[in-house]
């Protein structure tokens, strides 16, 4: 049933909140890491054109398939799925969408919470006078949990209670009364934050406020394109993995917040505005902060060498350093408004991902709204604690990896299978033009057929078997050479045998390093834990599922008996 | 910043926010749909 609550206020708030579910820390931190070691300018041609093949497409779909299932009283993707066609596993399938929510909102929530905790120690002058060695280090100390800097015990612990607390809070406010209200507050100063970020580096001046290079060297170092990098396969890779990552497409938030959306209504133009708007934060904003503020004060080589480690160290462990050197006032202000900017991209993504659990208690189970909101908070906290209590052992490392990275692909290539080759090309050609505001290209339904399905199973594949040092052609001669193929440390199938921790653990033992030994032991042990604890949890909500299978199925035989 | 950078960083950037801006002055253009629409913004109380 939908109530009045259950609906968006307006059209320019959904395509906000579906942009804020969009826009992430990864826009900020993920994609200008990624432009600078996957060849600089010349990235945003596979980017783009990933995005095009594959990311419009799903999203279209996506939106089709949320309004298909909302029409028939489904707003998570296990009924969603279901509603696609007669066999009975798509919703256990759909599972994912639940899923994947829950477990990325565990430890999305606790970066979302650094960010809360970072703006209150500018705000405190906890970074006052401290060196770039100092501010990292107390990155270190922070996720220990071995020290408090506010006199409160366990400060991360109580960081991410509050975080989750508020997340809940507006989650229990409703679609239109807590998240679509939050994106229309929080999008508008987003942009404001990020653009007075992007003036602040583009103008950065060597030799003034202690920059040694100017910003625009860093815009340099990030848009010079190195046109050669194009004919690698894992620049492609990288693209399509960014556009994933950035869209968040394949996680079953574009089906719930779409399946609020009327038949008669577009979605067409709306998938496309709120696509677009997340490019634009991520390419115009995204690209013009972190690389040239980094570059101007430490310089390319350094800043190289820090991004080997992601975008995550670079902001939290060296921002706060280089905001310092502005002085009391405008460095304040740029520390709040560049934590506070990430804050603000979190939160709208978090928000997103606790809608599918929402939807999926009130649809199933008849709780209401808060009940459903403040369920999601606890079961967000069960499964969060443990990726803040043994952070150091992998174990968010882990949720991200299978969850947050892996089963987006496989949940995707799921859902455009059902969708175009199940459910039919035809049929959902008229689901996603049915309304539309604008006229979409002929050529989306070859490219929806075959294109994105291929590109898809190229990245899955891709992903599974990524050779040593990402040399694809070295690794093709020497299984041809009959020398086997080396996996990479982070391929799916070098990961499910715990390849880096063995590798670790062996050069561990070469140097007799006991202390190291133990704690890898213990590391792996963990690691095991969590991938045990990810199948438990899946398994219960596919226990869920069947119940709230068999409800209905229950109800239909009385209302015919009746 | 050298030629080619600049070249890169204005292209990727002019198209991404002409085609932002466009399809939002679409999205602001499109005629409202007859009631009950998907929004509760002009819903009867």
């Amino acid at each position: 049933m939908t109530t009045k609550q259950d609906s968006w206020g307006t059209r320019v708030g959904l395509i906000l909140a579906m942009a804020g579910n969009a826009v992430g820390l990864g826009n900020f931190l993920r994609f200008p890491v990624q432009a600078v070691q996957n060849g600089g300018g010349a990235f945003i041609i596979p980017y783009l054109v990933c995005f095009l093949l594959m990311g419009i497409p799903l999203l279209w779909i996506e939106w089709s398939m949320g309004r298909f299932g909302g029409s028939r009283g489904h707003h998570s993707t296990p009924f969603i799925l279901d509603s696609f066609d007669k066999r009975r596993f798509w919703k256990y399938l759909g599972v994912f969408g639940i899923f994947t929510n829950i477990v990325v909102a565990a430890y999305y929530c606790y970066i979302e919470s650094w960010t809360m905790s970072w703006v209150y120690h500018t705000v405190a002058g906890t970074f006052d006078g401290k060196t770039q060695t100092e501010v990292a280090a107390f990155f270190g100390k922070y996720v220990d949990l071995d020290k408090s800097f506010t006199g409160i015990p366990y400060e991360p612990i109580v960081f991410y209670i509050l975080c989750l607390a508020l997340n809940t809070y507006i989650l229990s406010r409703g679609l239109s009364g807590g998240i679509e209200r939050v994106a229309k507050l929080v999008m508008p100063m987003l942009v404001a934050f990020g653009i007075f970020l992007a003036f602040k580096g583009i103008t950065l001046q060597a030799g003034q406020e202690g920059a040694l290079f100017s910003g625009t060297l860093g815009l340099n170092f990030l848009w010079e394109p190195q046109f050669d990098s194009l004919g690698n396969l894992n620049v492609w890779l990288a693209a399509a993995g960014q556009i994933f990552f950035t869209l968040s497409v394949g996680m079953g938030t574009v089906h719930c917040y779409a399946a609020y959306v009327k038949k008669k209504d577009d979605i067409a133009l709306n998938a496309m505005t709120a696509g677009w708007t997340n490019e634009f934060v991520e390419v115009l904003l995204g690209a013009s902060i972190l690389i040239p503020i980094s570059v101007g004060y430490l310089g390319i080589d350094k800043v190289i060498e820090l991004t080997k480690s992601g975008g995550l160290g670079l902001g939290f462990k060296t921002m706060p350093y280089l905001f310092e050197q502005w002085g009391d006032v405008i460095g304040t202000m740029a520390g709040v408004a560049f934590f506070g900017l990430l804050f603000f991209a979190g939160i709208t993504s978090s928000l997103a991902m606790g809608s599918p659990w929402i939807a999926f208690m009130k649809d199933e189970f008849r709780f209401s709204e808060k009940s459903a909101s403040w369920t999601f908070g606890l079961v967000v906290l069960a499964l969060g604690l443990p990726t803040v209590f043994l952070f150091n052992y992998g174990v968010f490392d882990e949720y991200d990896y299978w969850v947050g990275t892996v089963a987006l692909v496989v949940f995707a290539l799921t859902e455009i299978i059902l969708f175009s080759w199940v459910f039919g090309l035809n049929k959902g050609w008229k689901e996603i033009t049915s309304g539309a505001d604008i006229k979409v290209p002929l050529i989306y339904r070859p490219i929806i057929q075959w294109v994105t399905p291929i590109m898809l199973i190229i990245v899955f594949v891709g992903s599974l078997i990524t050779p040593e040092g990402g040399d694809w052609t070295a690794s093709f001669q020497s299984m041809m050479h009959g020398d086997g193929w080396i996996l990479s440390d982070g391929s799916i199938l070098a990961k499910l045998q715990n390849q880096d921790i063995y590798h670790s653990l062996q050069a561990a033992i070469a140097a007799g390093d006991e202390e190291k030994i133990s704690f890898l032991n213990d590391k792996k042990l963990y690691v095991n834990g969590s991938r045990i604890f990810l199948t438990i949890v899946y398994g219960l909500i596919c226990l869920m599922v069947y119940k709230a299978y068999k409800n209905r199925k229950n109800k239909k035989t009385e209302e015919v008996e009746a | 910043m050298s030629t080619s950078a600049l070249i890169m960083m204005v292209a990727a950037q002019v198209v991404i926010l002409s085609l932002t801006i466009y399809f939002y002055s679409k999205v602001l253009r499109s005629p409202k749909r007859e009631e009950p629409d998907s929004y509760s913004e002009n819903d009867d109380d």
